[in-house]
């Protein structure tokens, strides 16, 4: 098969992970690959287990049982809960990128702008003054921040304006793999339309693979490949995004989809 | 994978005894058959026209071709890079890569995307093809003047444009590649004349380029101008016996 399709080897793998808390489920016997370059979405909704999910893939919360393999820029794929605590930190600084719902969690809300960007460079070691406020000052431009708010501190950024910050952060540093949980929860639709236009345009931009966490179907159709929709903790059906939209085979997945408003 | 089967070089598309059912698990999980032991083979060059009266599942078929809806059983052949992969049972990688080289669709409704230019939607199908984005923008120009959109429009989203014009948007975006297997689903419902006729020119262009086309069309000029091979899909309607 290896002529027919590229990216034979997976970035990521996640092999029968499990969370228990105590002796409630947090996700059951997950298992999936994701490739360079691809979307994954991960739907459900409240206490469906999706964002235990996500946390533990990103080394967040150690897992109960399973395993999650990572191949590291060397081309060496790890087990990312045989490395080191300083080897994680490393991986989490560098190759990924972690958007929180509340921009509040993912930034520093007291230093300017152009230094939350900076940081995350500074952390990888660049110390040059100018080019770290030039690279910063692209970035803010590309998630549409105007330059003259680059002194600016956060905290007198709206909501959409803090998640554009967030991710240009993120982004900053060349990630091959992002992490995204709810990136458009609470924002108001128009500015989540705009949001989501912008990330959109990034992931393929950049040819990022992406884990995103939502419980918004319209936002998996229009960020994600693939879609892995959770109940309960454990995964009630896999596929193709429009796949699972457009066919949707598990009863949840059906009770899912039927239950959009449309407008 | 290895298929011990050898096929007809100029062979783009076989189907073989798929069906299809919806269980719906709402309705206290009714199970309904749509569609039972559709077989049918397209050649490259050829253009073949999913007939029938509505309900009798040509979107259903065209559906499963584009791997839209999931298949109850069966198997959909498709010639990709020189070699037929079951599209039914690929994975949703395999699926994509086959969307992006292999399979194009053409459908009757443009699913808009907030705000990206009716110029760069049209694009968009080459450059995720790694053709590079002026290239692109002067391809996808060139569809959207002979498809008659006026150039004023061109910078601006299609979501509030008339229905014929997203309906003309969507026809340049599923043209403008080479793709050589076309599903076109009821892509000129609702077309003027003129248009109607430069979209059976294009798909006229798409056969003399080898291009293996399916298609559905309410509308009897058009059909006529097209259509080598006219499938009745009522042959493949569920035995009521169920």
């Amino acid at each position: 098969m290896s002529s027919l399709f590229e990216d034979a080897a997976p970035l990521l793998s996640v092999d029968g992970l499990t969370k228990f808390y105590g002796s409630r489920i947090g996700c059951r016997d997950v298992s999936f690959d994701v490739y360079p370059g691809e979307v994954v979405a991960i739907v459900g909704e409240s206490g469906s287990g999706k964002t235990t999910l996500l946390n533990c893939i990103s080394t967040r919360l150690e897992p109960s049982s399973g395993s999650v393999r990572y191949r590291m820029r060397d081309g060496a794929t790890r087990d990312l809960y045989e490395m080191s605590e300083a080897e994680r930190r490393l991986l989490m600084r560098t190759d990924w990128g972690f958007v929180h719902q509340n921009p509040a969690d993912g930034l520093r809300m007291t230093v300017s702008a152009g230094a939350n960007v900076g940081e995350r460079l500074m952390a990888v070691g660049e110390r040059h003054y100018g080019r770290i406020r030039e690279t910063a000052t692209g970035w803010l431009e590309r998630v549409e921040i105007a330059e003259d708010r680059i002194d600016d501190q956060p905290r007198a950024f709206s909501g959409g304006m803090r998640q554009r910050l967030q991710i240009a952060r993120n982004l900053v540093t060349g990630p091959r793999l992002v992490f995204m949980d709810e990136p458009t929860g609470g924002l108001d639709v128009s500015v989540q339309a705009r949001l989501l236009d912008l990330l959109r345009g990034l992931v393929a931009d950049l040819g990022l693979a992406a884990i995103v966490v939502t419980h918004d179907l319209a936002v998996a159709r229009l960020l994600s490949h693939r879609m892995i929709v959770m109940k309960g903790g454990d995964v009630v059906e896999a596929g193709l995004t429009d796949r699972v939209l457009d066919d949707p085979q598990a009863p949840y997945t059906q009770l899912l989809v039927s239950s959009i408003l449309q407008v | 994978m290895a298929q011990a089967q050898t096929f007809d070089a100029a062979l783009a598309v076989s189907v073989a005894d798929l069906s299809k059912t919806f269980t719906m698990h709402l309705q206290g999980g009714i199970v309904l058959p749509v569609v039972e032991g559709a077989s049918f083979d397209v050649a490259a060059g050829e253009c073949v026209v999913l007939g029938g009266p509505s309900g009798a599942g040509k979107s259903s078929i065209m559906k499963m071709l584009y791997g839209n809806y999931a298949v109850a059983g069966g198997r959909i052949l498709v010639r990709h890079r020189g070699e037929m992969v079951d599209l039914a049972s690929a994975d949703p990688r395999a699926v994509i890569a086959m969307r992006r080289e292999t399979i194009g669709y053409v459908s009757q409704f443009l699913r808009t995307v907030p705000r990206v230019s009716a110029l760069d939607l049209v694009a968009e199908p080459l450059t995720a093809r790694g053709v590079a984005l002026e290239t692109a923008r002067v391809r996808a120009g060139e569809m959207l003047a002979r498809l008659n959109v006026p150039e004023r429009l061109w910078a601006l989203p299609p979501a509030t444009f008339s229905g014929g014009e997203q309906q003309r948007v969507n026809i340049a975006r599923g043209f403008i590649t080479d793709h050589p297997v076309l599903l076109l689903d009821e892509p000129t419902a609702s077309l003027d004349a003129t248009n109607r006729r430069v979209v059976i020119e294009m798909i006229a262009e798409k056969k003399a380029a080898a291009v293996a086309q399916i298609g559905i069309f309410h509308d009897e000029e058009v059909r006529e101008a097209v259509a080598d091979r006219i499938i009745d899909v009522r042959e493949f309607a569920p035995k009521q016996a169920a």
